[in-house]
């Protein structure tokens, strides 16, 4: 099909240079610098989508960032799917194929368009006041008929191929928006030779120089000025100018986020990322955001072909496309005007300039009217035809009376003034005030140092912008810290001015009115709406915003903000800023979760952390269980063995000669300096000045408020050195505790500490064959039980490298805990497995570990602890000094909860059944006939099958647990009750002879 | 992101090298087991929570690791000083 709205010679792209695209499976030709509207437009097709809520059919109503109305996806492959992409945004390639949404089952014919039908049952606040009652009709009928109703566009159903990147940036200006007022100001800051940062959304710079054909400065046309003051900032090393670029959010301290649509626009984007974050701390931000056209408010106003009059002179200017053969205008404004010349002189017929103002008059309406253009004054359109594309428009007078008139238009060009794009300036936490003449929100008190200038500064006409957009550069550069001449300084010679225009709603959508007329396009919003929302008793914008939905769409109301706002204030008789404005949040545009996340997913999401011998692990065939960032061990399956049967082989093993366990996660501190000891009396509730050097302690760390915050055993290798081990998942934390209070409490104490869990690698040889087994490859060490009795620590070798060797046990059985440099831990690791295999040692995982410490009732802090537990409610009063006159957590124990009686405990349960395995976390009822919900006295905590008990066994944390020894207590699940004793919390070798066995 | 000076290495570092220690100048007491529940509920539970001027503590965890305080305004986010751990309470605020 050609392009018959292609103008030839018209616009500034190589129109030969072509490029095929389909939309809902239809091919058309395009020219390569298109965007999809404007390749669109060519082929004559204004029908691109259908609205949100009421299914109407829904044209191109800008050439920008704003548009609210079409919205499709573009298809790459089956796994690159965007939904709601701005068709005029999105650059033409070839081969690109976009399809329309919202739809079915096409285009034309929509059956979800009887929504618009029934649209006096969808009115503003529908959700909020229909689905009501029955209270049970929410989740089978309400909640499913919304879910399936809601949302736009398909989101793609396969995860993400491409790549994205980010970048961190410096610099000492940098300018958002590369129009004629930011390149002004660009042009007067890298004078200084300071790093300067442009960017812009579109693909080149120049902003409404694309559109404005009036513009003249240094000698060239406005556009053509604009590219070669973009190359010339381009060619200078402290400049970075970046297009397709979007400044979308405004943080503090100057810092200001921009998302770069790297490959997007190219056909085959190779390896390329999609989208790149730019993260640029700037000394001054300029502002130079323009500001964006309004449509009118008047009946039917979303026909495709209504369009706003910039865009349809952009797509006349630059894109050399007509938006219609023979168009009307609706306007309040000069603007307009301009549009309509444009198009006359490119000999589009101009069917009717119909104007609100009642005597429109000056220069644009003078050259508008000497070309043969009909001007009505002080006229309203107030009736449109045609549905799927408008076919005429009805005018009347303002004023109401006689002189209604059809006429005949295949494009309808709009605008009602222009909104200042103050978003970002928002953003930065500016305050906005508003200019009551000429109707704008402008920005007002700056919180941040940051200049606005041009359009998003209210400063009207193209020589007034360069003035101040180059005299704001070049001062920003000097508060930068830059020396500034005026020798970059363009000159203005001609230029396009026009101001004010209309906020609210025109003729025939006035109060009062039932028909449709469109203030937020995006999310269906009429005027009727806004009108209800106040009659309802919305007094603030923030209440009317929500209760209707106006700007709350992903363009966020840029078209539509103002006359909401207008529309708001007039039905309470106020005036426009006592209603206030809703505030501005990032992003300004959508911004795709890839550039957000940027390479911080799968595999670079989160460090993982490996222990020195996870080679070995993994080569025998361990399955791993993630530990915080840490890979673990979780069991080691033999031949055809399940979880179940290789924990139950590991446990008995262990007990009848040894295993082997990596425990090199834990955490480990070395508390260093002459006061180490009173430092560790300071931090652990145990007695610690008496320990010998070579012994070991069981610590248990408190927080000020009394509870238990981390445990580990602690071996003194000297007066003035401890080795403290830490849970594996408290030790950053325990390390920042102890640094906290050493550096701001006892900053006196003569300590320093080192976190060393990385240094050290730790084998556990557990087991009775545990001596046996080290024995052979130990040096210098004597481990004679006399010499080395249980709970000591010894410093020598093994296999010939240092080893800090720690006599302890976490199995109850007799064991050891080979700390050896890190690196040495693989081969260490190996030489004593060959050992372990000859006295049938197996190696084990967490699981086990798990198990056999809970036989011996040897607590985990965070499993069997929840941060509400005391050293007496864990059955650790032994570990707490009585003498001592301070630690962390001292006046905490003594807080009047914390000593009443019936607080949890830590206890043993034993099911009737000894085969029934209880589910931690399940809950514990004294009596289970009681009526639903039952009171609970406390919950299972740890829980497994014990091999070498031949039953289940599991910890409680119970209402005066210790009290209760021998009750029946009960733990009701979905399907049946399990009845349980109470006991003691070990359960295998009550006596602890085995740690000498 | 905010950008944070440390008082010990004397510069201004990206915020997601620090963080945030909860509100300073709560001195431990140091009779601490002796003291009354008030006082305790007082020293462990009770802040100031105030909206505008606030003075916390903050630590430069992936940088010196060292703790110092820092007078912010909790309106704006805006850090009005930065100073080392153990240094009184400044008298006098600069710029305000």
């Amino acid at each position: 099909m050609a392009e018959s709205f292609r103008l030839p010679g018209r616009g500034r792209l190589a129109q030969a240079r072509t490029a095929r695209f389909t939309f809902d499976g239809k091919s058309y030709g395009g020219v390569a610098g298109d965007t999809l509207a404007s390749a669109l437009l060519a082929n004559g097709v204004h029908l691109v989508g259908r609205s949100f809520k009421y299914h109407r059919p829904r044209g191109i109503l800008s050439a920008g960032a704003e548009e609210p109305n079409a919205l499709v996806g573009i298809h790459r492959d089956a796994s690159r799917k965007t939904p709601n992409v701005r068709a005029t945004v999105q650059e033409l390639y070839d081969g690109l194929t976009a399809v329309s949404q919202n739809r079915w089952p096409s285009l034309g014919f929509d059956v979800g368009a009887v929504n618009d039908l029934a649209s006096p049952f969808f009115s503003a606040g529908f959700y909020y006041k229909t689905f009501m009652w029955p209270k049970a009709a929410w989740k089978s009928l309400y909640e499913p008929f919304i879910r399936s109703a809601a949302g736009l566009g398909v989101a793609p159903d396969q995860s993400d191929p491409d790549h994205y990147a980010a970048r961190f940036a410096h610099c000492e200006v940098l300018v958002l928006g590369g129009g004629a007022a930011g390149l002004a100001a660009a042009l007067a800051a890298a004078e200084s030779g300071l790093r300067v940062i442009i960017c812009d959304e579109q693909a080149e710079l120049g902003g409404s120089l694309r559109f404005e054909s009036g513009a003249a400065i240094d000698g060239q046309n406005g556009w053509d000025w604009a590219q070669a003051a973009a190359a010339r900032l381009a060619a200078m090393d402290n400049v970075r100018v970046l297009t397709r670029t979007t400044a979308f959010g405004y943080y503090l301290q100057n810092f200001v986020a921009l998302a770069e649509r790297v490959s997007d626009h190219l056909s085959s984007p190779g390896g390329l990322p999609r989208e790149r974050l730019w993260q640029v701390r700037a000394k001054r931000v300029v502002l130079a955001t323009g500001s964006i056209e309004r449509h009118m408010v008047f009946p039917d106003n979303d026909r495709p072909g209504v369009m706003l009059a910039s865009a349809a002179r952009t797509y006349l200017n630059h894109y050399g496309v007509a938006v219609g053969k023979n168009v009307g205008v609706y306007t309040a404004n000069d603007s307009a005007y301009a549009g309509a010349i444009d198009l006359k002189k490119a000999g589009v017929n101009v069917a009717a300039i119909v104007d609100l103002r009642d005597n429109p008059s000056g220069p644009m309406v003078d050259e508008a009217r000497a070309l043969g253009i009909e001007i009505h004054g002080g006229r309203g359109v107030v009736r449109v035809g045609g549905r799927l594309r408008v076919s005429s428009i009805t005018v009347k007078p303002r004023t109401g009376g006689d002189g209604e008139r059809t006429i005949a238009v295949d494009a309808l060009l709009v605008s009602a003034g222009w909104t200042p794009s103050v978003h970002l300036f928002s953003q930065s936490r500016g305050k906005v005030t508003f200019n009551d003449e000429v109707k704008r929100f402008l920005p007002g008190t700056y919180a941040q140092d940051c200049i606005s200038v041009g359009a998003c500064n209210g400063t009207d006409g193209l020589a007034a912008t360069i003035d101040e957009a180059y005299a704001a550069g070049a001062k920003a550069a000097r508060e930068a810290g830059g020396k500034t001449g005026k020798a970059a300084k363009p000159k203005v010679e001609a230029s396009e001015s026009w101001s004010r225009g209309m906020l609210g709603a025109g003729p025939g959508a006035e109060a009062g009115t039932t028909v449709k007329a469109f203030v937020d396009f995006q999310n269906d919003v009429t005027a009727k709406d806004i009108r209800q929302a106040v009659r309802e008793g919305m007094q603030s914008i923030e209440h009317v915003k929500r209760f209707t939905t106006n700007g709350m769409a992903t363009d966020q109301g840029k078209t539509s903000n103002m006359h909401g706002l207008a529309i708001a204030a007039e039905e309470l008789g106020k005036a426009v800023p006592e209603v206030g404005l809703t505030t501005f949040r990032a992003p300004y545009t959508p911004v795709t979760f890839g550039t957000i996340v940027g390479h911080a997913r799968g595999k670079l999401f989160d460090p993982t952390r490996r222990t020195a011998m996870h080679g070995w692990a993994e080569r025998h065939g361990a399955v791993f269980e993630d530990v915080g960032q840490w890979k673990r061990a979780w069991y080691f399956p033999q031949r055809g063995e399940d979880m179940h049967a290789a924990v139950n082989r590991e446990c008995v093993t262990v007990r009848k000669s040894a295993g082997l366990f990596d425990a090199s996660t834990l955490g480990k501190i070395e508390v260093v300096g002459p006061d180490a000891a009173a430092f560790m009396e300071l931090m652990y509730t145990n007695p610690w000045q008496k320990l010998e050097a070579g012994r070991c302690r069981y610590g248990v760390m408190l927080r000020e408020d009394g509870f238990i915050y981390d445990d580990g055993v602690v071996g003194r290798l000297a007066e003035d050195r401890f080795h403290v081990t830490t849970t594996t998942g408290g030790a950053a934390r325990v390390m920042n505790h102890m640094e906290d209070y050493l550096q701001t409490e006892f900053p006196h104490l003569k300590v320093w500490l080192t976190s060393i869990s990385e240094q050290w690698a730790v084998i556990a040889v557990q087991g009775p064959k545990s001596r046996d087994i080290i024995a052979p490859l130990v040096e210098g060490i004597d481990l004679s039980d006399e010499a080395m009795p249980h709970m000591s620590v010894r410093e020598g070798r093994i296999c010939g490298v240092p080893t800090r060797l720690f006599r302890m046990s976490f199995s109850g059985e007799r064991g050891f805990e080979v700390n050896v440099p890190a690196d040495y831990g693989e081969a260490v690791w190996e030489a004593l497995w060959a050992q372990g295999r000859k006295h049938d040692a197996c190696a084990y995982g967490t699981e086990t570990m798990h198990v056999l410490r809970a036989e011996k009732g040897y607590i985990i802090v965070g499993q069997d602890t929840d941060g509400t537990v005391t050293p007496n409610d864990a059955g650790l009063d032994w570990a707490v000094g009585k003498k001592k006159t301070d630690f962390v957590g001292i006046r905490g124990l003594k807080r009047p909860d914390l000593v009443a009686e019936g607080r949890r405990q830590l206890v043993g349960l034993r099911t009737r059944h000894p085969d029934v395995v209880l589910e931690e976390g399940a809950q514990i009822v004294a009596d289970p006939k009681l009526p639903v919900p039952m009171k609970m006295i406390g919950h299972v905590t740890s829980s497994y099958w014990s091999e070498n008990c031949g039953r289940s066994i599991a910890l409680a944390l119970v209402e005066g647990g210790r009290k209760r020894m021998g009750e029946t207590l009960y733990v009701p699940m979905p399907d049946r009750t399990i009845e349980v004793e109470v006991t003691g919390m070990v359960f295998f070798d009550e006596k602890g002879e085995r740690l000498n066995g | 992101m905010l950008l944070i000076r440390c008082p010990y290495c004397e510069e201004e570092r990206p915020e997601i090298e620090f963080r945030h220690a909860g509100e300073a100048h709560v001195a431990r007491p140091t009779d601490i087991a002796s003291i009354s529940d008030e006082e305790f509920e007082t020293f462990f539970f009770i802040r100031a929570n105030t909206r505008g001027t606030v003075y916390e503590r903050w630590r430069h965890v992936h940088g010196c690791a060292r703790f110092f305080n820092a007078v912010r305004d909790s309106m704006s986010d805006r850090f009005i000083m930065t100073y080392k751990a153990g240094d009184p309470k400044p008298k006098k605020l600069p710029g305000v």
